[in-house]
């Protein structure tokens, strides 16, 4: 299923608009990631595309038909979310999360069908969560938690998956991890996957195609060795930082020096100076 | 490490195939519960005289003790249990916020001010005092929930709107207190929530907000359990969060007011029952409403009894007992929970 972003305004009311006439085409199967400094509207746009927030203008359209216009329910079985911030009582398990992601698929008076528990298997199969599938996701790792919180988005059976900031809270081998299950999820599923991530290296390794946004828009599309050159990043993030390519053809960037203070001083700062 | 890690996952395990007996428990503890009532006062006939008395057509005194007084007592006890159990466990759903009760939405204070304006400045429409409760219940729900509102509802300030709403009303309500002095004793009954002289047109009033309050947050129940995930969540999984919880918010509103327009400000049983519950049968929406529902019940059937009886002929109100059994009960049932 194709994702379209045409001519998209959203924000938070008339004097906060944070994205402004942006258009994106996702293609079918591909992980794309946004990136972009703090408040540039990446979530923003990721959350007016999985239809938590309503678009000033412009819209989001999955398979020709705006996602605000889809039925909520409908929408819920072809495209996931997976928040930044949720939340799970103490006691609920694994495996009742993962069985919520099957709530799409509910009919009234009907208690879980065998494709609904073999969704539920696979997707703990994919997340290695098996072995945990009893433990209560409270007592979970930081790491082992997202997971399971990734397994409920795959037991929708989504076509696309929205991801925002998959990897924030997590240490370097966690991270990693989450990465690599992405790829597993495109590969083997054939997922589309949008996401939000800070860490452009691990956002180049996984990613087909980077985003930048910057004033509203996005101001670069491309592969992660189109974009990440040290003109594009210090534009974006206002950072100088040198580019290394590793043999698997990844780029890779080591920042050495901000830009010389923030890029918009304040006007205390300005009289002080 | 792993040893307790195994053993927290077969204790759940176990946990999850007891709900059904725990709801069998339950269901038996209302049943006693209830014929205690019945038997418990001045008037003490045996099991068996009682059940004759019940079925027999004839008019005696005995009849009329059981049948008139002490049945509609109780059910209006049963069935205001209920309604502020449910309306609790809903209210601590959606805030996500463990402090949450009728009090939070206003129901408290709302249906306060409503029953003392009745009670102190118009004493001679004693019988709007009902609807006086009920409209000011709901009434104040909806000002907390408009003053709230700002592109949506975000729980914390629907908490935050709560608290403030109920001390504006609160002062004015201790404002016509002191204005009237000398009525101020009328309307204590109310406050602290009481059961005498419940009759036949109380449980004609509560019956059908109970009834239906029910079988509404069970057809919700699976719901509440994806909204307690969080908004983004919940809107992932296809809910229409807002629209789900207003109507949740409307559902609890009704339950509560209903209630609290019968017994008076009775909002403590809304706060302990669903805690106890969710530490003995565990979150699952599924099996915690029923489970509070029962429990509500049976708790406040039981403690307006133990009022009636502890030290007679003086009958203390049953907001009082609950007040006095509950809150130590509940504080241990927490203590032993951080501890295991």
């Amino acid at each position: 299923m194709k994702l379209n972003i045409t001519a998209l305004c959203a924000g938070y009311g008339r004097d906060n608009r944070v994205i402004d006439h942006l258009t994106l085409t996702v293609e079918e199967g591909e992980i794309i990631t946004l990136i972009g400094a703090n408040g540039s509207g990446k979530s923003t746009l990721l959350k007016t595309i999985g239809r938590l927030l309503p678009p000033e203008s412009g819209g989001v359209y999955l398979d020709g038909r705006a996602v605000h216009d889809w039925p909520t329910g409908q929408l819920a079985r072809e495209m996931a979310i997976l928040p930044q911030l949720n939340s799970a009582p103490d006691d609920l398990s694994v495996a009742e999360l993962v069985a919520y992601g099957r709530y799409p698929y509910r009919q009234r008076w009907r208690s879980s069908s065998d494709h609904d528990r073999a969704m539920v298997r696979q997707a703990l199969q994919l997340t290695h969560l098996a072995a945990l599938r009893d433990r209560p996701v409270a007592t979970l790792s930081g790491g082992e938690r997202q997971r399971a919180w990734i397994a409920m988005t795959l037991a929708q059976e989504p076509q696309v998956l929205l991801l925002d900031e998959p990897t924030t809270f997590l240490d370097v081998c966690h991270q990693l991890e989450i990465i690599e299950l992405i790829g597993r999820m495109n590969r083997e599923l054939g997922l589309t996957i949008v996401m939000v991530l800070h860490d452009l290296n691990l956002a180049a390794r996984c990613s087909h195609r980077l985003a930048a946004i910057k004033d509203r828009r996005i101001r670069y599309l491309g592969s992660a060795a189109e974009i990440m050159t040290p003109e594009i990043l210090r534009d974006i993030f206002n950072i100088q930082a040198r580019i290394i390519t590793g043999d698997d053809d990844i780029p890779y960037f080591i920042p050495t020096a901000s830009c010389g203070g923030l890029p918009h001083p304040t006007h205390k700062q300005e009289s002080s100076s | 490490m792993t040893a307790t890690r195994v053993e927290n996952s077969s204790r759940q395990h176990d946990r999850r195939r007891l709900r059904p007996l725990i709801l069998l428990g339950l269901a038996i503890f209302v049943l006693l519960a209830f014929f205690f009532s019945l038997h418990q006062g001045v008037l003490q006939l045996s099991p068996g005289e009682m059940l004759r008395t019940i079925f027999s057509g004839e008019d005696s005194v005995n009849r009329q003790i059981i049948c008139g007084i002490r049945l509609p007592r109780n059910l209006t006890a049963a069935l205001a249990g209920i309604c502020l159990a449910l309306a609790g466990a809903i209210l601590q759903g959606i805030m996500r916020n463990p402090l949450a009760s009728p009090n939070l939405i206003g129901v408290s204070a709302g249906g306060g001010l409503g029953a003392v304006i009745v009670l102190i400045v118009l004493p001679q429409y004693y019988l709007l005092l009902v609807p006086a409760a009920f409209g000011g219940a709901l009434a104040a729900t909806l000002m907390i929930y408009l003053l709230a509102w700002k592109r949506g509802i975000q729980p914390m300030r629907l908490v935050l709107a709560g608290v403030a709403v109920s001390s504006l009303l609160g002062a004015i309500i201790n404002a016509l207190l002191l204005f009237y002095p000398d009525r101020v004793v009328g309307i204590l009954d109310f406050m602290v929530g009481s059961l005498s002289a419940r009759s036949w047109r109380q449980v004609h009033l509560i019956w059908p907000y109970a009834l239906g309050g029910t079988i509404l947050s069970l057809l919700l129940s699976r719901r509440l359990n994806i909204l307690v995930l969080g908004d983004a969540a919940a809107v992932g999984l296809g809910i229409r969060v807002e629209r789900t919880r207003l109507l949740l918010i409307a559902v609890s509103a009704l339950l509560a007011a209903a209630a609290v327009s019968v017994t008076g400000l009775l909002g403590f049983v809304g706060l302990i029952a669903p805690h106890m519950m969710r530490l003995i049968i565990g979150s699952d929406y599924r099996y915690l409403l029923p489970s509070c529902a029962m429990f509500g019940a049976g708790l406040l059937m039981t403690c307006d009894t133990l009022g009636r009886i502890v030290m007679p002929p003086v009958e203390l109100p049953v907001g009082i007992i609950m007040a006095m059994l509950g809150a130590p009960f509940f504080l241990y049932l927490l203590r032993r929970k951080n501890t295991a």
